[in-house]
């Protein structure tokens, strides 16, 4: 047993002196983002002979945190969210003494789409939030009455809809894609009644409660994480619609076609011009405190902000990657070569 | 005959035929399973077998001075900085003159893999001889040409549904007629890294990450688990409530859900010992504690089979505790002891969840050297693969299953061995 404990003790030393010069930069967070920045990161390593970045998939939320815990070597120098930070992450990264740099890279639409052989489908944000809010204000009362959910069928909601069930496949909780969709969506359908849209300024938290939640009869099933398994479950289930990333519609055009939303069809043109709604910014933050410390983060962002990489005809769009416009490109490339600190959102 | 023999006679039928429903459902749950087995492991070699292939393309390069920038006496920082995607782009542009349209020329550049500008770069870096002369290589293909020439892609459906356009497939149909298309086995599959161009993604780095977290693990697990058997199952007291103690707590443990140990490992030698997160080392060390529980209940069932006769012999002979133990009950029991480790490592070589929390669900590119250096796992590269967008990743998907069955067979096959080369019955 002596022997073991030695056996540990050494480990832990070779384990700890490793970490002290560290060449490969280490990046954590959303995996909206991961597909990109793993991108970014095999190009940087090509490009400039460096050791690849280790990229981990752990959620934007969890990126967060593994990248605000402090500035020590072996913490994360690079996290990706598939939202902005918020308040309480930047406090708490303050309050470690971390210095985030914020860089967007660029926007990812959600699609909402079907079986390609089922009927196409123009949805507005307000129907999506009557078929999916687990409580929906009553119209025929003046006063904010709430009733659960009584809608079966699209064409109940919106007769323009056609006469189908119910049946939403989506992600669950933990995913950035449903916070995403539920800001985007579920908020703008549900500040589309007067007396909700009232609430928001003076009780956020019983906005929230209105429309954060999703219904939970089985018409809105939660499909899990993985993108690819909603996609062949509405290959398989043509009455049901999917909530997933773009990227993924993008590639089995010819399994899925993603319905419209307000009578704007998706597609890579129509988010990059800020047309379909339903799209959200992605941003990589650099913890300034590694750059010189951990060799390779200056030629990272270098690599991350040429064109090659978020250009319109870089290779991040290829992935799938709505790019920013020009303008935007230019001002986010600038702030991301001086370090600029992010001070306060 | 007696009213006994009538009753028995009359039920005899009823109890025959109850045998033989018994019989008849346990073979329909055994054909059930075995169909069930079947079908998975169809679809998974269906799907997985064409990511054994690649298909490649014939392109003829010119490695001129002028088109690549630099002399064949130049130095090999100016050689890995030479022009190679421009060579590359050329000979594209050689093969099909009169492409001019934006689009096409980035289908056109969408041909080969971008791998093929840095296989000619470590081509020309290893012999710079070749600066000069027009050689005929042999360049992967990208994903979505890959995919096309292994028939997943329709071309009967309307064209905007398809990721190959018509002059695309114009393109392929006269490469192929050509014979300038090629299947060839998969070597880079087994040699790199992970990479997100579906068509470089290589299993290696996977491969290498599991050895070393296995390495880990078995040098820890083993010598500790049969330590704590023998100690359990020879020199603990008898009847002692602490020892019982003990012994149900290893019971229990072997039950514990693995997420549970991720955590463990998250808040002990992450956060506590600071070691590094998603090497080998701290992935091999939770698995350890997961495998524990297996090898120690298997280690005491081993030596629990020694007949006593074995050790009463040796004390008869004058040996001492020890002695008895090392010289006789253990060699005795060591191809049960072998089998249960294997099967523990077999299970922990297939674990996924408790490294989620650790950090190894992570992009690794470069190929692990020790156990220290950043590593994911073959589960972990599967689960990473089935969830990328890239239609080309279905199919690793699958051939990363087969290799990852292909060692949890091959060290069931050992163990089976043992015991069948080893296995004394008494």
């Amino acid at each position: 047993m002596k022997k073991l404990s030695m056996a540990i003790a050494a480990g832990l030393l070779v384990a700890t002196s490793a970490a002290q010069a560290r060449d490969n930069i280490s990046i954590v967070g959303s995996s909206t983002v991961y597909p990109f920045t793993t991108t970014v990161a095999e190009n940087y390593a090509k490009k400039t002979g460096n050791p690849a970045p280790k990229v981990e998939s752990t959620g934007t939320g969890g990126g967060m945190k593994l990248f605000c815990e402090g500035t020590a070597v072996e913490s994360a120098d690079m996290t990706g969210a598939s939202r902005r930070i918020k308040e309480s992450e930047l406090a708490d990264c303050k309050k470690n003494g971390v210095s985030p740099v914020e860089i967007k890279i660029g926007y990812d639409g959600i699609a909402v789409a079907n079986a390609k052989a089922a009927d196409a489908y123009n949805f507005t944000r307000r129907d999506l939030f009557l078929a999916l809010a687990k409580e929906i204000p009553d119209v025929a009362s003046s006063e904010l009455k709430l009733v659960p959910n009584p809608y079966k069928t699209w064409k109940e909601i919106n007769p323009a809809l056609p006469d189908a069930p119910i049946e939403v496949l989506g992600p669950p909780p933990t995913s950035g894609t449903r916070d995403a969709f539920v800001e985007l969506v579920m908020h703008e359908g549900c500040k589309s009644f007067p007396a909700i849209k009232k609430l928001e300024k003076e009780d956020g938290d019983q906005f929230k409660k209105i429309c954060n939640s999703m219904r939970e009869d089985g018409k809105y099933i939660e499909a899990g994480e993985n993108d690819n398994l909603i996609v062949q479950k509405l290959q398989a289930n043509p009455k049901a619609v999917g909530i997933f990333g773009f990227s993924f519609l993008d590639q089995n055009a010819d399994k899925v076609k993603g319905s419209a939303i307000e009578g704007v069809e998706i597609s890579f043109e129509n988010i990059a011009a800020g047309k379909y709604s339903v799209s959200r910014p992605m941003y990589v933050y650099v913890k300034k405190e590694h750059v010189g410390t951990v060799k390779g983060i200056e030629d990272f962002v270098t690599e991350l902000t040429s064109d090659a990489a978020w250009g319109d005809t870089g290779y991040l769009a290829e992935k799938g990657m709505i790019p920013m416009p020009e303008a935007e490109r230019q001002s986010f490339g600038e702030a991301a070569k001086g370090l600029k600190v992010l001070e306060s959102l | 005959m007696s009213n006994k023999t009538e009753l028995v006679r009359a039920s005899l039928a009823k109890r025959y035929a109850r045998e033989k429903r018994f019989r008849f459902y346990g073979l329909a749950s055994i054909v059930l399973s075995l169909t069930f087995l079947v079908i998975l492991l169809t679809t998974i070699f269906m799907q997985g077998w064409p990511a054994f292939t690649q298909t490649y393309m014939q392109l003829e390069v010119n490695l001129s001075a002028e088109a690549l920038g630099v002399e064949s006496t130049a130095s090999q920082e100016k050689l890995r900085a030479a022009n190679y995607d421009a060579v590359v782009m050329n000979a594209l542009n050689a093969r099909f003159p009169g492409v001019t349209e934006r689009k096409q020329k980035m289908a056109l550049k969408k041909l080969v893999s971008s791998s093929a500008a840095y296989d000619l770069q470590k081509q020309v870096m290893d012999n710079p001889q070749l600066i000069g002369t027009q050689p005929t290589i042999w360049v992967m293909t990208d994903d979505d040409i890959d995919t096309y020439f292994k028939g997943k892609i329709d071309r009967t459906q309307a064209e905007a549904d398809r990721r190959i356009k018509d002059f695309q497939l114009a393109w392929l149909d006269d490469l192929a007629a050509k014979g300038e298309i090629e299947r060839r086995f998969n070597v880079p599959f087994f040699t790199s890294g992970d990479s997100r161009e579906p068509e470089q993604a290589g299993i290696l780095s996977a491969l290498m990450g599991s050895f070393y977290t296995m390495l880990v693990t078995m040098t820890l697990a083993f010598p500790i688990g049969v330590a704590a058997a023998i100690y359990l199952e020879e020199f603990a007291p008898k009847n002692n409530p602490f020892v019982d103690f003990i012994e149900v707590n290893i019971n229990n443990l072997a039950a514990v859900p693995s997420i549970v140990f991720g955590l463990l490992g998250l808040a002990v030698f992450i956060q506590f010992f600071g070691m590094p997160r998603s090497t080998p080392l701290v992935g091999g060390l939770v698995l350890t504690l997961i495998t524990l529980p297996t090898i120690i209940i298997a280690s005491r069932a081993a030596l629990k089979s020694v007949p006593p006769s074995i050790r009463q012999a040796a004390y008869g002979m004058g040996a001492s505790r020890v002695q008895t133990v090392f010289h006789h009950t253990l060699p005795l029991a060591m191809p049960g002891i072998l089998t249960g480790t294997i099967i523990g490592m077999a299970h922990a070589l297939g674990e996924t969840a408790p490294l989620l929390m650790i950090g190894m669900v992570a992009f690794i590119v470069d190929i692990p050297h020790g156990i220290t250096d950043p590593a994911a796992i073959l589960p972990v590269q599967i689960y990473l693969w089935s969830d990328s967008p890239e239609r080309a990743f279905t199919e690793k998907t699958s051939a990363a299953i087969i290799v990852l069955l292909f060692f949890l067979v091959m060290m069931n096959l050992l163990a089976v061995l043992l015991r069948k080369r080893f296995e004394r019955r008494w």
